[in-house]
């Protein structure tokens, strides 16, 4: 069973910025997106278990290298990284467009995994829209995922449990950081990691034009950007438990809170 | 002149609170953009379901599926009924909501449409000729606004973005029928399991009380949800108490689990991680109570009380009951 996981190279949480052009700036350290990892961590035990590949599958600059190396040094075999100076800017129906033409052109594979969303981005709808555009079965939520004889089994988390879904593969899984704790990387796969193949693709390779995708053919633009409302700090209670208490039904009932 | 339409989704043959809200924001942008609105709810029990939508004003469109397809995910018969309708009758813009099944409709929507997508919306307003859609982005970091440079597109809206107001003159419910051309690959929903401690959705919650690992153990959270009932809040949790098995992943808050909304936020037991606080800084009124004042929840809480919450929290529960009982 041969898995590519989709992951993004974000910038490092709370360090994210937009630059002039109000685009989210990926010059800073960039680190693999926190919700790709735990798909990353369950693909790694699927193929420990049952044989095949993990295949890392990333769209980006030149920075996403370090993410890169560090899926392979927990364990995948090899990686594709496209990357292309045009690509800056795209709107979500272009990085569809490169992600699913990436993907044809790595089959064949079994399973896609895509994280739940992202921490720059926050869609979460890309593993879906992959799913109609490459023709296959899209199953989300995932906090478990398990193969089948012909297909894969999940569970997709709901208000009140979960519901058990099937399908055939190849298939398209997105899933939750419930799949588990990604691992650390062990000196020995940081070692291997070195010489483990990173293929780098550019539009070309992928036969994209470059006017397609990128800022110029995005069909959605931001306006502005501000910093929120400052809060304006907290007020602190050090009184003794019970005068503390008094304190925070006045506040609340001062807010009508209660 | 834009059509808006709000796609909404059904649950115990009702529209989900996030439809209704959605129904009034195309309302609202309907009115300001000079068009008309409509809310979509497909499903089986979908006209059932209309009137009950319609209340909030537009026009009900509910599309029945036959019972055949009731073991996909209903993000699955959604989608392809919503693009052959948006194919036939052609809206300018959807309104759909940041649930799971919202999202992966929306997913699939993209897939099957080609619309553009603003994700992520946390207020919506009529602008120039298309939303204007205002986006809390790098989890709240900055506010910004977006919007399409066409004039069709989807906009995904988080719970709580506006408050359903019903409409002084209620729309109608249209039943229509929508044959699809192809289904998409089949999934199979083969069973279903219950578990235990599931609780109401988090992100309707107008009050929710906070874990985090100052809770220290399973028995700390009592506590905890003690707090929420005398409330009348909902208990949400850090990653860390989720990913300690002491409460469920759905009542997480943060970068990896819910955004989260209420107006009154009380946060016990929590540091204050960037990763907790992107799930809760738009709170109305945020209480923390930790013993190190120097967490970094003093930065966003209003009132931030210095203490062990194991002696203010049984306290404020129980100032809270006595409270009530006195007022009854």
């Amino acid at each position: 069973m041969n898995i590519v996981v989709l992951l993004k190279a974000v910038p490092v949480v709370g360090t994210e910025r937009l630059d002039s052009g109000l685009l989210t700036d990926r010059s800073v350290q960039l680190e693999a997106n926190g919700n790709d990892e735990y798909l990353l961590e369950k693909a790694l035990k699927l193929t420990e278990t049952h044989g095949g590949e993990t295949i890392i599958l990333t769209v980006g600059p030149a920075g996403s290298t370090e993410p890169i190396r560090k899926a392979l040094a927990m364990g995948a075999a090899r990686a594709v990284h496209v990357a292309d100076d045009a690509i800056r800017g795209s709107d979500m129906r272009a990085t569809l467009e490169v992600l699913a033409a990436a993907l044809r052109k790595m089959q064949p594979w079994d399973l896609v995994f895509a994280g739940a969303d992202t921490s720059d981005g926050q869609g979460g709808v890309l593993g879906a829209a992959l799913a109609v555009r490459l023709r296959l079965p899209y199953l989300s939520y995932a906090s478990e995922i398990e193969p089948t004889d012909a297909g894969v089994r999940i569970h997709r988390i709901n208000l009140t449990g979960y519901d058990i879904l099937e399908a055939p593969t190849p298939a398209v899984v997105m899933g939750t950081q419930l799949l588990g704790a990604p691992r650390y990387p062990s000196l020995r796969g940081i070692m291997q990691a070195r010489s483990k193949p990173v293929e780098a693709w550019s539009l070309a390779d992928l036969d994209l034009a470059p006017a397609a995708v990128g800022g110029g053919a995005a069909t959605t633009k931001t306006l502005d950007s501000a910093k929120p409302p400052e809060r304006a700090g907290a007020t602190f209670v050090r009184e003794a438990p019970d005068e503390a208490v008094a304190k925070v039904l006045e506040f609340l009932a001062g807010r009508r809170l209660i | 002149m834009a059509a808006i339409w709000a796609i909404g989704e059904i649950a115990d043959g009702q529209p989900t609170k996030l439809t209704l809200e959605l129904a009034t924001l195309a309302r609202t942008l309907a009115a300001n953009s000079g068009g008309e609105a409509r809310t979509v709810l497909v499903g089986a029990g979908a006209s059932a379901a209309g009137p009950a939508a319609a209340a909030y004003g537009p026009d009900v469109l509910a599309v029945e599926v036959d019972g055949g397809l009731g073991d996909r995910p209903a993000a699955a018969v959604i989608a392809p009924r919503v693009a052959e309708l948006v194919a036939q009758r052609k809206p300018d813009f959807l309104l759909i909501g940041a649930s799971n099944d919202g999202k992966d409709v929306c997913g699939l929507l993209l897939g099957l449409t080609d619309l553009p997508l603003l994700a992520n919306g946390s207020g919506v307003a009529w602008g120039d000729g298309a939303p204007r859609v205002e986006m809390s982005t790098f989890g709240g970091k900055l506010v910004t606004h977006s919007t399409f440079a066409g004039t069709r597109g989807m906009v995904i809206v988080r719970p709580a973005s506006v408050s359903a107001e019903a409409a002084s003159a209620p729309g109608v419910v249209e039943t229509v029928e929508v044959s699809v051309g192809a289904e998409l690959p089949a999934v199979k929903v083969t069973g279903s399991v219950e578990e235990s401690g599931a609780a109401a959705p988090i992100e309707e919650a107008r009050i929710i009380v906070g874990a985090g690992r100052g809770i220290g153990s399973p028995d700390g959270l009592k506590v905890i949800e003690d707090l929420a009932a005398a409330l009348g809040g909902a208990v949400g949790a850090t990653r860390a108490v989720v990913d300690s098995g002491w409460v469920p992943y759905g009542q997480q808050i943060g970068q990896t689990g819910k955004i989260v909304k209420p107006s009154l936020y009380v946060a016990c037991g929590i540091s204050g991680a960037i990763q907790h606080k992107v799930g809760v800084q738009t709170a109305g009124t945020i209480v923390a109570i930790n013993r190190d004042p120097d967490a970094p929840i003093a930065e966003f809480a209003e009132l931030f009380v210095v203490g062990d919450l194991f002696e203010i929290v049984p306290r404020l529960t129980a100032a809270l009951r006595a409270r009530k009982s006195g007022s009854a």
